[in-house]
């Protein structure tokens, strides 16, 4: 069947068969591959992706059922002149990855927090990523990459910086002193 | 890697239309809403269809929370996250933001529906529990016009439902009743997961006294149950500690919990004992709340 779509603000058509998933309609037919793809059983979240402005477990939608709809995966997070968006900043600036597997799913879904609650307390963040999983930070970097960005809704990073800008003053706790080796910008997405 | 068996797909524009194509394919035919329960099962293969019908684009008919001086009216298309936001639904029926604030997580609450949710039949399923303690009716359309079935005749048994071929829920239905309230608690073992016991309590008052009550669990038998006896216990007495306690432990020794993986039998019913306490106490406090 043929399913169209817009990804990232442009419009996809493709012929597949009913039973693909979203997940690897982006990743095989679009190559796409930021989106990752983990336990399959809709419980990790490194495949969540926007439907509509909605983060949804891409795992668990056909790419049928997105046919007309707008889909927008971590490649559509960056502004269009290149710019990294203030969440993945703030997963650079505290050091909100180690692997980096969960770490798309994480950045698309707090975007979608930010953008409806754009000052979250802790609580608010750990409940909107409590249904992905991350086995490497332990969250708590995770946590304050999302109130780095709602601290700097336009972001720090000059889009053509080849060193992350210093930590900001109002990083509450030293996160970026726990780093033993900076992050080169870019290398977060 | 997981990926359900081949199938043709459709859209439905109409629950008529939806209908007819249930009517046309049969048994084989298989509606999709926020698919959370059925794409799972059938990429395990636990489910086989032939033909899925994607009711996602009926949501503006089928997507709503009407509250309705004696009624609310909760459309079969409405997600977790809409029955979790509506204030309106809060105000009567505190269980709803209760039990939706620790069903699944906050992203597959973006997709499950009610409709969904009741459908799948799942014993573990927490909105079949408090659908059942607030003696809700499943309106069920069919080619020849729509029928209303209570929720105490709505499950047939696990994963087995009043709803044939043909047919499709459409609505649910929740009586609302002067001087009452509810509430809903779970245990799980880790943010998101399904429920080790849930428990959900309905409770109308009259002149100080316990006029009707109804308990619901989910997780512990067959279905998700209200227990009569325990409804006839709570009948006409005072609220009060006491009663919560002879409650609970009078529906420890009514559900039928197995041992698995989530906990032993043993566990689940000492959850059931302290959960019925727990949303009895709970729901009366909120009328009293209410009435100051
Ligand atoms: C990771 C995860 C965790 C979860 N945790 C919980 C939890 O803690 N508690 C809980 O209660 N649930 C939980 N769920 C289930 C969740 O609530 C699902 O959304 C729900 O069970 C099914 O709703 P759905 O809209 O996705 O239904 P679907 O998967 O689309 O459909 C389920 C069944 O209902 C049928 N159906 C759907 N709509 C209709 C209709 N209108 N008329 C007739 N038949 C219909 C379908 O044909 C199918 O057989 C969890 C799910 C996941 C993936
Ligand atoms: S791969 Fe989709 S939730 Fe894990
Ligand atoms: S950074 Fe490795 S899983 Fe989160």
């Amino acid at each position: 069947m043929q399913v169209t779509m817009t990804v990232n603000g442009a419009e996809v058509s493709r012929e597949v068969e009913p039973r693909l998933l979203l997940v690897h309609f982006l990743r095989d037919e679009l190559g796409l591959t930021g989106t990752h793809w983990g336990c399959d059983t809709s419980n990790c979240g490194a495949c969540v992706v926007w439907m509509d402005d909605e983060p949804v477990k891409s795992c668990t939608v056909l790419a049928a059922m997105a046919s007309g709809h707008e889909v927008r995966t971590v490649e559509g997070l960056a502004h269009e002149d290149g710019t990294l968006d203030a969440i993945q900043q703030g997963f650079m600036q505290c050091h909100g990855l180690q692997c980096g597997f969960c770490t798309p799913g994480m950045m698309m879904t707090t975007r979608a927090l930010l953008d409806r609650n754009p000052h979250p307390n802790q609580a608010e963040i750990r409940e909107a990523i409590s249904g992905q999983i991350c086995r490497c930070t332990g969250y708590a970097t995770i946590v304050r990459s999302v109130q780095w960005a709602a601290d700097h809704p336009d972001g720090a990073v000059p889009a053509a910086a080849d060193e992350p800008a210093a930590p900001a003053e109002s990083v509450t706790e030293p996160a970026a002193a726990d780093a033993t080796q900076p992050i080169p910008a870019g290398s977060a997405s | 890697m997981q990926v359900p068996g081949p199938f043709e797909y459709d859209r439905a524009t109409s629950v008529e239309q939806a209908i007819g194509l249930l009517e046309r394919r049969g048994e084989t035919a298989r509606l999709i809403a926020g698919g959370h329960s059925l794409l799972p099962m059938m990429k395990l293969r636990l489910a086989d269809v032939e033909y899925l019908i994607d009711i996602n684009d009926l949501h503006d008919e089928l997507g709503y929370v009407l509250v309705e001086p004696d009624l609310v009216r909760l459309g079969a298309l409405t997600r977790h996250r809409e029955l979790l936001e509506s204030d309106e639904l809060a105000a009567v029926l505190p269980i709803f933001r209760d039990a939706e604030r620790v069903i699944a997580d906050p992203v597959v609450r973006n997709r499950g529906t009610i409709g969904g949710s009741l459908c799948q039949a799942d014993p573990s399923e927490d909105l079949s529990a408090v659908c059942s303690c607030l003696d809700a009716e499943c309106v069920i359309r069919n080619g020849s016009g729509q029928r209303v079935v209570p929720m105490a005749k709505f499950h047939r048994g696990p994963y087995e439902t009043a709803v044939g071929d043909g047919e499709m829920l459409v609505e649910v239905r929740i009586p609302l009743h002067p001087d009452s309230s509810s509430a809903f608690e779970k245990v799980e073992r880790r943010a998101g997961d399904w429920a080790v016991v849930s428990a959900a309590a309905a409770v109308t008052l009259a002149g100080g006294l316990i006029a009707d009550a109804r308990v619901g669990f989910a997780a512990v038998g067959p279905h998700t149950v209200v227990l009569p006896a325990v409804s006839e216990l709570l009948r006409d007495e005072p609220p009060g500690e006491q009663l919560y306690e002879r409650a609970g432990a009078l529906a420890a020794g009514h559900c039928e919990p197995s041992t698995d993986m989530r906990g032993t039998a043993d566990y689940k019913r000492h959850l059931v004992q302290e959960l019925t306490r727990r949303t009895l106490r709970r729901a009366v406090q909120r009328i009293v709340d209410g009435r100051s």
